[in-house]
């Protein structure tokens, strides 16, 4: 007989490999044959497969692999293609956006032109993996509130990516494709626009993401706490509260005085990821185009406390008694 | 039968081995973060961030080359008495022999007085070196004179860059421009950079040499009417970043060593260092388009050691922070070394018209 444990889950369940329903007519069939890989199981079904891409999967999946092949032979090609080279420089190595003086317009191959590609094929497949998304919701009768989350994050990387270089005239301002470059991308953003901790919207962002993570692991912890006494089956407690949906608001009423319902912690949780990116695309899109300085603005706005002098006299710009 | 395909519960082994390995891996990352060679003193208001950060683990700093003895100076004149004598020549002969003397001690100890004099005689312009030393002995001698908002109270010397080697040890070169065709274009940037960032590699040549704007914030708090898209790139405050970086590094200091966190450009929230590295861009960049750059004319390709000496641009070594610092927020430990050489102050007056200011 299987034992369940509340923290690590060793239960695996075994039957015949499940296929799937019945796909409507003209459908790509889904591939592979299923088969049962035992670490899998560890965290998750141990069932593999099959997949199901269908025409949209495909072509996302197509474009997908030639952002990646234009980012990885760039990569390649500025190591001169030395693997070992490749694997030691791999956090550093990036394909950059064009120069500024490209400004919208279509730039030389090797001075962003390949950026511009790497960007076109890569939209094309978080957009039409969207669309893929969204159908398969659709096909298994599903609401369908993952396309939609889905499309907040591609939100966010269209704002960093496609419409707030729009908005500035220049592509220039885009994320390079790489690991410490778009991080860097990131710190030089903050340092040119005077602070991104002043920008409400980035706080906002912010307190959405800290959220997510505060709900996912009282939610986590909740229903895990009390699956012992069916508290598993949230969904049919929605509107059949037993004793483990009884006991959990109990539990939050006594120490927060408030509690969510087995329906409602599902939307927070919804929102709260969802406003992540939205939030967050906002406040970029306001950065550079309304905004040029958030830490003036803060000022403005009464947000930038002050404090005693740094230095006594106060230091002021040697710049202006030249 | 494989782990991957195991049925029922969990082999004992497969447990153990499993909770031995995240167990090691945790104290792994336990033991590095705990490892820490630094300490962190509290600078300005609570909770503003204002730290400063030292490293403990620094080697310790070479001893000073001892100072030659001062020496009685006669009468004659440098330029009386020897040849070939252009700038120290109103130095007392024995000033000027002690002068050498020293200068050896700081620059080539190993190699003597012929790494820059000839057999031929003292007096030839010969090797090169000659020359450069010449050059250097007036660059200094400009820097102490002139530079004081950024050298005050040790001044230089040229032990400050060479610390006892004829080729200081922190010295750049142009890069050249990139060639790559067709892809693979790093954009002279996105390989291991200052400080490890992916940020720009020379940013010496245009914030040391030319004089490119390293302010990049924005001055308004709303962008002006028409400059939407039209103010610095995200690529040249990149490069001012990584300018920055390079300061912390050759200086041994965090960034809150001049700048607030709150604003990086409000000069009202900085501390009075960042005046001093103000004046010091300047300086540096002063020396190297009138001192250094142009020795590239009088500069062989190759070194006498054989080692390349003009860069892949055919430009002369030169100077940034790490040259005098050397990774130490005051240059050989803020000992002042000039006031045992007055006559590295300035230019030498001749005898009876008003001393070097």
């Amino acid at each position: 007989m299987a034992e369940y444990q509340n923290i690590f889950n060793t239960v695996q369940v075994r039957t015949e490999p499940h296929h799937g329903v019945e796909l409507p007519k003209g459908e790509l069939s889904r591939q592979g044959k299923p088969v049962f890989v035992w670490l899998l199981g560890k965290i998750g079904d141990a069932q593999f497969g099959p997949i199901h891409l269908g025409v949209a999967g495909t072509v996302s999946a197509v474009c997908f692999v030639m952002a990646l092949l234009i980012i990885g032979m760039n990569f390649s090609a500025s190591v001169h293609y030395n693997p070992i080279e490749f694997i030691r420089l791999f956090p550093w190595l990036a394909l950059e956006p064009p120069a500024p003086q490209y400004g919208l317009g279509l730039a030389p191959m090797n001075e962003g032109g390949w950026w511009q590609m790497a960007g076109f094929f890569l939209t094309m497949s978080l957009l039409i993996w969207w669309w893929h998304v969204y159908n398969r919701a659709r096909a298994l009768g599903l609401g369908t509130h993952m396309a939609w989350a889905f499309a907040s994050a591609i939100f966010l990387f269209l704002t960093l990516g496609f419409i707030r270089p729009l908005l500035l005239g220049n592509w220039s301002e885009a994320v390079p494709f790489g690991i410490f470059a778009h991080l860097d991308w990131t710190a030089a953003f903050s340092l040119r626009y005077g602070n991104l901790y002043y920008n409400p919207f980035h706080m906002l962002s912010i307190a959405f993401l800290y959220g997510s993570a505060v709900l996912f692991a009282m939610h986590g912890a909740t229903i895990l706490a009390v699956s012992h006494l069916g508290g598993d089956r949230e969904v049919e407690q929605i509107t059949d509260r037993g004793t483990a949906a009884e006991r959990a608001a109990l539990f939050w009423r006594w120490t927060m005085g408030f509690n969510a319902t087995m329906e409602s912690i599902h939307r927070w949780a919804w929102w709260f990821a969802v406003l992540t990116p939205l939030t967050g695309a906002i406040g970029m899109l306001l950065t550079g185009t309304v905004v040029e300085n958030w830490y003036l603005w803060g000022i403005d706005h009464g947000l930038v406390p002050t404090y005693p002098a740094i230095a006594d006299p106060v230091v002021t710009d040697p710049a202006l008694a030249q | 039968m494989s782990i991957f395909k195991q049925k029922g519960p969990t082999p004992v082994l497969v447990s153990y081995a499993v909770w031995i390995l995240l167990g090691v891996g945790l104290l792994h990352v336990v033991l590095f973060w705990a490892m820490n060679h630094t300490t962190s003193v509290q600078a300005g208001y609570r909770g503003t961030g204002m730290q400063t950060i030292t490293a403990t683990n620094k080697p310790a700093p070479a001893p000073l080359p001892a100072v030659v003895a001062p020496v009685e100076a006669g009468k004659d004149l440098a330029k009386d008495v020897y040849l070939n004598v252009q700038v120290l020549g109103n130095l007392k002969t024995e000033e000027f022999n002690r002068l050498m003397e020293q200068i050896t001690a700081w620059v080539s100890p190993k190699e003597g007085c012929f790494y820059c004099h000839s057999d031929q005689g003292l007096d030839v312009d010969q090797p090169y070196t000659k020359v450069v030393s010449r050059r250097m002995i007036e660059m200094t001698q400009f820097i102490n004179a002139n530079w004081t908002s950024h050298t005050q109270p040790s001044g230089v010397t040229c032990y400050t860059c060479h610390r006892g080697k004829p080729v200081p040890a922190n010295i750049w070169y142009t890069e050249p421009a990139n060639t790559t065709v067709g892809l693979g274009n790093d954009a002279g940037q996105n390989k291991p950079s200052i400080g490890l960032t992916a940020m720009q590699r020379d940013v010496f040549t245009p914030f040391l040499m030319n004089a490119n704007q390293i302010r990049v914030e924005g001055v308004t708090s709303l962008p002006k009417k028409g400059t939407v898209g039209k103010g610095p790139t995200l690529q040249s405050t990149e490069a001012t970043y990584s300018l920055m970086v390079h300061i912390s590094k050759a200086l041994g200091v965090n960034c809150t060593h001049c700048h607030n966190t709150q604003s990086t450009a409000d000069w009202s929230l900085s501390t009075p260092q960042r005046v001093t590295a103000w004046h010091g861009l300047n300086m540096i960049r002063a020396i190297n388009t009138e001192y250094l750059a142009p020795l590239a004319s009088v500069m062989p390709a190759k070194r006498l050691d054989g080692s390349a000496l003009l860069g892949p641009t055919g430009d002369a070594p030169k100077a940034n922070c790490a040259t005098c610092h050397n990774g130490e927020n005051k240059p050989v430990q803020g000992v002042s070394l000039v006031e045992t050489f007055p006559e590295l102050k300035g230019p030498v007056a001749a005898p009876g018209k008003t001393a070097a200011k």
